[in-house]
């Protein structure tokens, strides 16, 4: 279970909420809203004062970097900065080769993807793999910035199912998605986030950022 | 053997007519360097002239500690013109001491290899500590100022992909890895790129004094490779542990991208 307590995010008022296991919350806000700055605090990848426990272990109380092999954050833009996406997924294990065989016949990719340059893939391609990246070694909470803003239709609705398999197998999903789409409907819990409070909006309208159920 | 050949200062009159004929074409075709050119030319003969007489003094002290005061006073110089052309500074003097010390250590270190294989009596011999540990001292500099440059704009640069390795559940050593790699490599490279073309291209600047000194070029020779080697290994050295340093500043403890340790830090 993912839980974060009065966790300080600017523009963001403090926040606090829980995600249980098989548990997906689905944050829907306008752009510039926080939405990434959240995702990333929650990843700690950028220092925001707060609590967040994974299972009952404060972020704090485990090194960084395994923290983010438990709570893994996938960017909108994806990044790849090998030729090939083979080498992301390196792994000597026979499971672990046959998992990622899975993940790419879920989303409808050729197994040959892999050794094509990266440079050559579209985005909807690139997007594909980054989500699988993300998966790939099992983390357990999954915190996804816009995972199917790059994809068509055809192509969101699997990646939407794919998400769900996720929290069907017991992984906490935290996922930014537009309203009315695939992924959105995967929603248990919604944190709407306000416009970003201006000169002339009223800060306490962000204060609507508590989860609904 | 022919001996050394002291110059006169009509010799040096003459050099520097070179130099205003520089000028004049300079300002023939309107380069606007004249200005820059008198001032460079000036510094350099201000500033030699001004070596020279600190190094005359030194050398009839004969004491380790004025040897080492005038090594760190000269490094710390090049340190801080080093540092001040960089575009993406450490913050805080903390950092910037911790990455550029490795440069005096090293430097320091392999000046004593270099007194032990030369053995001159008193060890500290100014003429010999002097040349040898600001060479070293020099080089290292050069190189750290290449990995601390070459890092730092790598960590601007590329901070998504280091970004996206450290979401992915990487140590900041391992995020990192390509950018210090690149950044060792460039560190290394004019160093290396002095032991190839040595003799070939160009003779290096202390054989080159050591012959016109009247020096055997054998002996001369065999003196270069000494300081070459000696050069390689500090550069190595001081090169690893600024790339570390380095990267342990652009990062903190819980392996976070830290951009705003460095000036010119783009808000995300």
């Amino acid at each position: 279970m993912l839980r974060i307590e009065k966790l300080k995010v600017k523009p963001l008022p403090p926040m606090s909420f829980a995600v249980q296991v098989g548990e997906c919350l689905v944050i829907e806000g306008p752009s510039g809203s926080g939405k990434t700055r959240l995702l990333r605090a929650i990843a700690d990848l950028d220092p925001a004062p707060g609590l967040i426990f994974l299972n009952g272990v404060e972020r704090n109380e485990i090194s960084g970097h395994e923290w983010r092999s438990r709570v893994r954050y996938a960017s909108a833009e994806p990044v790849w900065w090998s030729e090939t996406a083979r080498a992301a997924f390196a792994s000597p294990h026979k499971s672990a080769q046959e998992r990622l065989a899975r993940l790419l016949s879920a989303l409808a990719l050729s197994p040959k993807i892999l050794d094509q340059p990266i440079a050559t893939l579209s985005t909807g391609e690139r997007q594909r793999l980054a989500l699988i990246r993300a998966l790939f070694d099992e983390p357990q909470v999954l915190l996804l910035d816009e995972p199917a803003s790059a994809l068509d239709s055809e192509a969101a609705a699997l990646a939407a199912e794919l998400i769900r398999f996720q929290i069907l197998a017991g992984r906490s999903v935290v996922v930014t998605a537009h309203e009315q789409s695939a992924i959105s409907k995967l929603a248990h819990i919604r944190l709407q986030l306000a416009r970003l409070p201006g000169p002339r909006a009223d800060p306490s309208q962000a204060s609507n950022a508590a989860p609904l159920r | 053997m022919t001996s050394y050949v002291p110059l006169s200062y009509v010799d040096l009159a003459i050099a520097a007519a070179l130099v205003a004929l520089n000028g004049a074409i300079s300002f023939a075709y309107s380069l606007r360097l004249e200005k820059s050119l008198a001032i460079a030319s000036l510094r350099m003969v201000v500033q030699l002239a001004a070596v020279a007489v600190v190094l005359k003094f030194i050398f009839a002290q004969i004491s380790p500690i004025w040897s080492l005061l005038f090594t760190i006073v000269m490094a710390a110089g090049a340190a801080f013109e080093i540092v001040m052309r960089q575009e993406h500074r450490f913050k805080s003097w903390l950092p910037l001491l911790l990455s550029s010390s490795p440069a005096f250590l090293a430097g320091l270190i392999t000046t004593f290899i270099a007194l032990a294989v030369i053995q001159p009596s008193p060890w500290y011999t100014p003429r010999f500590l002097l040349p040898v540990l600001g060479m070293l001292v020099g080089n290292a500099l050069s190189g750290v100022s290449l990995v601390l440059d070459s890092i730092t704009s790598a960590a601007h640069r590329e901070r998504n992909v280091i970004e996206a390795r450290l979401a992915l559940g990487a140590t900041r050593f391992v995020a990192f890895e390509d950018s210090l790699k690149r950044a060792m490599r460039t560190g290394l490279m004019p160093i290396l790129n002095a032991m190839a073309a040595a003799g070939i291209v160009s003779l290096p600047g202390m054989m080159t004094g050591q012959i016109l000194a009247g020096i055997d070029p054998i002996e001369a020779a065999k003196y270069q490779i000494l300081i070459m080697f000696l050069i390689a290994g500090s550069t190595a050295i001081a090169v690893l542990a600024a790339g570390i340093a380095a990267v342990h500043f652009l990062t903190d403890e819980r392996h976070r991208l830290r951009l705003d340790h460095t000036t010119g830090a783009a808000k995300n």
